[in-house]
């Protein structure tokens, strides 16, 4: 049974923090004061005041709705393009472990290529002729993020395939549903949970990035990382808005990091967890 | 050196061109077969058909695209890198010196991270799960999290627009003291640094510490060595090979972190022009410079992997 | 305690080491609990007389290592000393601070351990490694420690004495390289040497060799030693007294003979008379169950030969034990029956039907008479499965059964491995080794096989464990007929229940016959080196065994 008390201070601040910011994502229309794009002020960059939690950006809108409304963004595609690396390069790694041969070679080599040139440089190159939206987003993203979910799954899953517990199943005249789902799966997961922490990490940083460099998430939407875009030239007059969004970035990729972290730590010390 | 060694490394080495001609393909590939269309992209929605034909003219495209890649990879052996469609001027020569920026860029970043780095890897080794090492850690584990921009941005408006000791812009030109240049790339080169220092201080401290356990050092340390001498003749000479690769692998992480701070600190360097130009849709630059930063990226890779082979005492002194 | 009271009547000038009421304790982090406090030595003393050795036994969680490290001020990965005195050459070691334990670790105390591959650096010369702690406490000029080393080198019979210095540690076998590591520790000419199980990683024909090089530097250099293992028959041949531990306590402490002859205390009796199963060999039938046939087999698709031209029988309800060394190929050949390493040649014939070479072309019916049972028994069971999934599997897969017919054979098989139903929805983890082991008799017996191939189910087990399992494995065959395929690096494991007897080297099968032929004379050349090469709790055994071999390398 899991005792809230027993539960590390650190990964329970990640939690709250996760869950606020989810709860930001989902109830964004409810919650915020102020539209999206609806423009509060005819200064861009007023102060932060009573009526404008954060102030206002450098349109004259306000601030925190926007932060509200980037919050969705931000969190929807990087869930969408987490889940599809992760479904992706784990489907693909167990397969190629279990199968072998032929396959397991070619996957292997494509993705030793893609993970040869640095994810952004390839995702750069790769929006140069896309066009810009979201879907393109989220398939660029995936896919390149994919090769690593798929190195580790494959690792894992060859490490496990060679226990005798698997040869013992093997020896029985298991089936390949049973070994990957009864036998490997269970043993995999812990390592490969605390790596969807990682990925989706990796997906908000790598979406807020893009979006800083203008290739992203395009105006009048914004995530967070486009927010840093727009509200950046306010730097050198010294208002702090962009620096705002930004913060937030981290905000939320420390607290998945936490609980992540405890995950790992948790469920690798279940009981014969591996290791 | 052993027949063994250099053959591992000469075979390590022709991998790496394997990978970086295959690099190539894969990023004309991308650029030119996938689903948008080049001349469609650059011309926008509202081309004429006429203007679209004679673009497609211009770039070669109507060639099978086999043909176009080897004339292009032809191009690049050859050091011609073609023209940039956004201002007709010649990619090498924009080239040059932005590189030239970039690497003085890298190289100070990397001169500061690399020793600083290691000596707190060191230090979270000596005072493992001490307060020390737990501060350090925790440090570490919050700035990986942190995206680049906002590590930029902080010493920006901290150290450039609160307190004005360096630009908030870096800009460089020609005829620019070295002492003038240094004070340019100061930010860029701090924000750089803290991107890569967490990461790599970890992997040195697990580098260090999965040496520091192994039984050698037990039995160095029962044979009545200090702790600072079981270190420095047993632990460091298996550790160096483990720290060379963290360090490489780390400095290609660096080649990533650049363009981002470039773009951040208005640096005219090849991350800027490679960002600038993939929004102009630009592709002969994209490619030109896509390339460059895989190879950079490949050959620290090499670099890191021949460094491992070269320190392995069982390669250099085989049965 | 009336030992420990004789024993310091003696003269206090003899007195090297004397460790009293000794406590180390450690602390463990049990996952989602706080730290606690183990105590893994309980106020143990003893005293070890210049120039004698001491044998520490007992099995694993003893304690045995801890005492013995505790006597160089060390204590392993977070173990604290914290009570009782280690006096040494008259002085208490732990109150001499860290700088005083530099002092006289490798100078008065020196150490073997179990792995010298591992205790080495792979970046260094052996030379500079083994005249190391003599230049470090200056007893010595490099020269002249280099000349002594190499004169320890010729002692311990290592081949080229004069320029193994030169090399690495991964250019030295293992055996070797145990050598040059007591000639490390005899280097700096300390008054103790602490062996920890220096002999345990080696095939039983090489630890004969090492065993009596140890031996004679020992004798030759009048130096004390602390000889810790878990094989009594090993530690009666060096020993001059030995103490007896067990769970961190000392059970017995006396002479050699006395603890081997006449133990007083139960525990020490269950060790000495551990090897003895009394089991009447039955004669091969008419018609073996399985026939290997001629097999030869290879890994690297056909380069590295494992298996040469090898025919066995197996005979239905009786036990045929593979013996042979590492590298002999025995695990191979249990690969090779059960299809997961197709032969090259040759084939295996079960029940008067050939077997199909790879496992993916046998019907299942073939693949439940065949069961196997591994030695490492912690990596057999997936650790995500409870006890009960682990037993039920093979039932719901092979026959069937579902729901609480299942559950009911189940509780009737962990009666049959006397363990109750308690252990039901228990998870791997929750048990100890030799349950583990029970757990995955219970799951091949499931399956109602007719044959069980036993990979060393014994020898990851400590011996009193595997002693109860041997037992087990014994009574099973009678109640449920089945056969085994044994397969063991440990003649004493295979006098104790086979029926006939197969002995493999690098390959091939030297000798093969009923278990009374194989054991007896005459015998070829490498049967005989296995025989004799085997540990008898006997003292004087050591000698014997070496006369005997050089007597026959003369003849020869």
């Amino acid at each position: 049974m899991l005792d809230i008390r027993r539960i590390p201070i650190a990964a329970l601040i990640g939690i709250v923090l996760t869950t606020l910011f989810v709860l930001a994502a989902v109830f964004a229309p409810w919650i915020a004061p102020h539209g999206n794009a609806e423009i509060v002020s005819d200064v861009p960059w007023e102060p932060m005041s009573s009526v404008h939690w954060l102030g206002t950006d450098n349109l004259g809108r306000d601030l925190l709705s926007r932060m509200i409304y980037g919050a969705r963004i931000t969190l929807f595609i990087a869930v969408l393009a987490t889940a599809l690396s992760f479904s992706l390069g784990a489907i693909l790694g167990f397969s190629a472990a279990v199968f072998g041969g032929w396959f397991d070679t070619i996957l292997s080599r494509l993705v030793d290529l893609l993970m040869s040139i640095p994810t952004l440089i390839m995702g750069l190159v790769v929006l140069s002729v896309l066009p810009s939206n979201l879907v393109t987003l989220i398939l660029v993203m995936g896919i390149l993020d994919s090769t690593r979910v798929y190195r580790l799954s494959r690792a894992v899953a060859v490490d496990i395939n060679v226990m005798d517990y698997v040869e013992a199943a093997k020896l029985r005249g298991e089936g390949s549903g049973w070994i990957i789902f009864r036998e490997i799966l269970p043993n995999a997961l812990s390592p490969l949970v605390s790596e969807l922490g990682l990925r989706f990490i990796y997906a908000v940083l790598f979406l807020s990035t893009l979006s800083f460099l203008g290739l992203g998430v395009q105006p009048p939407d914004a995530d967070w990382g486009g927010m840093v875009k727009e509200n950046k030239d306010g730097i050198v007059f010294g208002i702090p808005a962009a620096l705002i969004p930004a913060a937030a970035i981290a905000a939320l990729a420390i607290s998945v990091n936490l609980v992540a972290d405890w995950v790992l730590n948790r469920t690798t010390s279940l009981k014969g967890g591996r290791g | 050196m052993s027949a063994p060694i250099v053959k591992l490394v000469a075979q390590r080495i022709a991998l790496g061109i394997l990978l970086l001609l295959a690099v190539s393909v894969l990023i004309f590939a991308g650029t030119q077969i996938l689903p948008g269309d080049v001349a469609q992209a650059i011309l926008g929605q509202s081309a004429t058909p006429e203007s679209l034909a004679n673009l497609r003219e211009q770039l070669g495209l109507n060639q099978p695209a086999y043909i176009r890649y080897f004339h292009w990879l032809g191009g690049v052996l050859t050091g011609d890198l073609g023209t940039a469609m956004s201002s007709g001027q010649d990619i090498a020569t924009s080239i040059k010196e932005r590189l030239w920026n970039t690497l003085f860029l890298a190289f100070w970043a990397a001169i500061v991270a690399i020793p600083l780095a290691v000596t707190l890897g060191l230090i979270a080794v000596r005072y493992r799960n001490g307060w020390v090492d737990k501060l350090i850690s925790g440090v570490a584990l919050a700035s990986t999290s942190f995206p680049e921009f906002f590590i930029g941005y902080l010493l920006v408006f901290y150290f450039a627009v609160q307190h004005q000791w360096f630009p908030a812009i870096s800009t460089v030109y020609e005829g620019m003291s070295f002492g003038e240049r240094l004070q340019a790339i100061a930010l860029p080169a701090a924000a750089l640094t803290l991107v890569v220092l967490a990461h790599m201080m970890r992997m040195t401290r697990a580098a260090i510490l999965n040496v520091m356990q192994s039984a050698y050092v037990e039995t160095a340390e029962l044979k009545g060595l200090s702790a600072f001498a079981v270190i420095r003749k047993h632990a460091f000479p298996n550790a160096i090979a483990p720290i060379i690769n963290v360090v490489m692998l780390n400095l290609a992480y660096l080649v990533v972190g650049v363009v981002v701070v470039e773009v951040i600190f208005v640096y005219p360097g090849m991350g800027q022009y490679l960002v600038d130009h993939v929004t102009k849709r630009d592709v002969p630059v994209v490619q030109a410079v896509g390339l460059i930063f895989a190879a950079v990226y490949i050959s620290l890779n090499i670099i890191a992997d021949i460094a491992a082979i070269v320190a392995n005492p069982r390669l250099r002194h085989p049965k | 305690m009336a030992d420990n009271k004789a024993k310091s009547g003696q003269a206090k000038s003899g007195r090297l080491l004397d460790i009293r009421n000794l406590r180390i304790e450690a602390t463990v982090y049990p996952p989602g609990e706080p730290p606690r406090t183990i105590t893994l030595v309980h106020d143990v003393s003893l005293t070890l007389e210049k120039g004698k050795v001491l044998g520490l036994i007992g099995e694993s969680g003893a304690g045995k290592s801890t005492i013995g490290l505790s006597s160089m001020g060390y204590g392993r990965g977070g173990v604290r000393i914290t009570g009782g005195e280690v006096i040494l050459n008259g002085r208490d070691i732990l109150k001499g601070g860290k700088e005083g334990l530099r002092k006289l670790r490798g100078r008065e105390v020196c150490y073997v351990a179990q792995s010298a591959a591992a205790a080495f650096n792979p970046a260094h010369r052996l030379m500079d490694q083994v005249v190391e702690a003599t230049l470090l406490h200056g007893t010595a000029t490099r020269a002249e420690a280099e000349k002594r080393a190499v004169a320890l080198f010729k002692k311990l019979s290592l081949p080229n004495p004069e320029t193994i210095g030169e090399r690495f540690p991964h250019q030295v076998s293992g055996g070797q390289l145990q050598r040059v590591m007591t000639a490390m520790a005899l280097c700096s000419e300390p008054d103790l040497i602490v062996f920890d199980e220096p002999t345990t990683a080696l095939d039983v024909t090489t630890q004969i060799d090492v065993l009596a090089a140890i031996k004679d530097a020992i004798r030759d250099t009048h130096v004390a030693a602390l000889y810790i293992t878990h094989d009594l028959a090993v530690v009666a041949q060096v020993s001059d007294e030995i103490v007896v531990l067990r769970h961190g306590r000392l059970v017995e402490w006396g002479g050699t003979r006395q603890i081997i002859k006449e133990p007083r205390q139960e525990y020490t009796n269950a060790l000495v008379s551990v090897h003895e199963i009394e089991h009447q060999e039955q004669q091969p039938g008419t018609a073996p169950m399985l026939s290997v046939k001629n097999v030869t087999a290879a890994y690297g698709g056909g380069h590295v030969k494992v298996l040469k031209n090898v025919s066995v029988d197996i005979f239905p309800g009786q036990t045929l034990a593979v013996v042979g060394e590492s590298g002999s190929g025995k695990s191979t050949l249990a690969r090779a029956i059960t299809g997961l390493l197709p032969p090259e040649q040759g084939s295996v014939v079960f029940d008067g039907r050939t077997l199909g070479n790879r496992l993916a072309d046998r019907p299942k019916e073939d693949l439940r008479q065949l069961q196997m049972i591994y030695q490492m028994a912690d990596v057999a069971m997936n650790p995500r499965q409870t006890v009960g999934t682990i037993i039920g599997r093979p039932l719901e897969f092979y026959f069937g059964m579902r729901g609480r017919e299942r559950d009911k054979r189940v509780a009737e098989l962990l009666d049959e491995i006397e363990m109750g139903k308690g252990f039901i929805d228990r998870y791997p983890a929750e048990l100890s080794g030799g349950q583990k082991q029970r757990v995955c008799i219970a799951r091949s017996l499931a399956a109602k096989p007719k044959l069980i191939i036993c990979d060393e189910v014994t020898s990851a087990l400590d011996p009193l464990v595997a002693h109860g399992i041997l037992k087990l494995l014994l009574n099973l065959q009678q109640v449920e007929k089945v056969a085994y395929l044994f397969i063991t690096h440990d003649l004493a494991t295979v006098k104790s229940i086979a029926d006939s007897i197969a002995v493999m080297y690098r390959g091939e099968v030297v000798r093969y016959g009923s278990k009374s032929k194989v054991l007896t004379p005459p015998f070829d050349a490498y049967t005989d080196l296995l025989l004799s090469s085997v540990p008898e709790m006997e003292i004087g055994w050591l000698e014997k065994a070496i006369a005997g071999r050089r007597m026959e390398s003369a003849g020869n």
